[in-house]
């Protein structure tokens, strides 16, 4: 018999009032011990007093860092108190938390990181043509760095083992982090797979990325990401 | 002539004023340095017309005042570089703490509901 893994659910949430009590139930329906951390971007709504309800573990920055930077806090938190597993599940819904033990499968077989991809099967969520081709622009870079097709590397439902939540813990990109994070894992020999999921469209609140943001996005990330290629790896 | 006078009575207001902002620890010394370096520079030049003329025609300006201001500009150009250099490590720095807060926070919430 072996020791149960240690499973953390990572939520980072800005202003998710709307959506996070849902998404923190949906998790505990699933019935497994998974713990469920809650990084509170210093939200300015009623996320704080919801989430402070609920019973859960809750890390509130004194700032708002951005995604990146209260993803990063939640893996922190996973690698000071020793989890085996941390799962990054978005506050506004979007990611289905019933699919998370798809996930967790999936890094049992010699997977480091395990990213959840809406792109594999074509299933519910439609996404707009701008998105499609900034997926396909990530796919191609990916595919010519890390000679491996990831086919969604903008989604932030994923799961990392120990190995890879401690390089995540001192190594992570701030803004929009999910593409680079990406390159920066595989260019280090971690070893990524991805699994179907579905997703649904956003009910409440607004996604980080609006329309004319997303130009601004996709030459942020290629220049970090083209950058990033200059640096020593990290690992050797 | 007149534009070498303007030039230094700038550079040495310039100094000046960083001097006293050093004194009255408003500055730090090593943020003083390349405004220091910068008037000092311009002195030089305003000064020494002979090197003035030997770096125009280095570069090619026909008409060696000319240069100071390119002078200037690239040394405005490299502080503010420097700043962004500095800028970009505090945030850094700020990114840290800001999350070591959150972690340290709960565990001392999770302490004192223990006791």
């Amino acid at each position: 018999m072996t020791k149960p893994l240690k499973i953390l659910v990572i939520i980072p949430a800005y202003n998710e009032e709307g959506s996070i009590c849902g998404v923190i139930e949906e998790i505990r329906a699933l019935k497994t011990d998974m713990d469920i951390l809650v990084i509170n971007d210093a939200s300015t709504d009623e996320t704080e007093c919801l989430v402070a309800d609920m019973n859960e573990i809750v890390l509130t920055l004194p700032f708002n860092l951005g995604i990146g930077g209260a993803v990063q806090t939640g893996f922190k938190y996973a690698h000071d108190n020793g989890y085996d597993i941390a799962v990054q599940v978005d506050g506004d819904g979007q990611h289905i938390p019933g699919q998370i033990p798809l996930l967790i499968e999936a890094l049992q077989t010699e997977a480091d990181v395990v990213v959840g991809s809406r792109f594999i099967r074509t299933l519910g969520y439609t996404t707009s043509r701008t998105r499609r081709i900034g997926v396909h622009v990530f796919m191609l870079v990916n595919s010519l760095i890390l000679k491996q097709k990831i086919t969604d590397s903008t989604s932030g439902f994923r799961a990392y083992n120990k190995r890879a939540v401690a390089f995540l813990a001192n190594y992570y990109p701030h803004d929009y982090p999910e593409p680079e994070s990406i390159v920066m894992l595989g260019r280090n020999g971690f070893c990524i797979r991805e699994v179907a999921v579905e997703m649904r469209g956003r009910e409440h609140g607004q996604s980080s990325i609006s329309a004319l943001r997303s130009v601004y996005y996709m030459i942020k990330v290629l220049l970090a990401i083209f950058v990033d290629l200059f640096r020593e790896k990290i690992i050797h | 002539m007149r534009i070498q006078i303007f030039t230094v009575l700038v550079a040495v207001a310039l100094l000046l004023v960083i001097f006293q902002l050093v004194r009255k620890n408003k500055l730090l010394e090593q943020y003083s340095l390349l405004w220091i370096a910068s008037a000092v520079l311009l002195i030089v030049l305003a000064l020494w017309r002979d090197l003035q003329t030997w770096m125009s025609n280095l570069i090619g300006i026909y008409y060696p005042p000319s240069a100071l201001f390119l002078i200037a500009i690239v040394c405005g150009m490299v502080i503010a570089l420097h700043f962004s250099v500095v800028i970009s490590n505090l945030r850094e720095q700020n990114h840290l703490l800001a999350q070591e807060m959150a972690l340290l926070k709960e565990k001392i919430e999770k302490l004192n509901s223990e006791s």
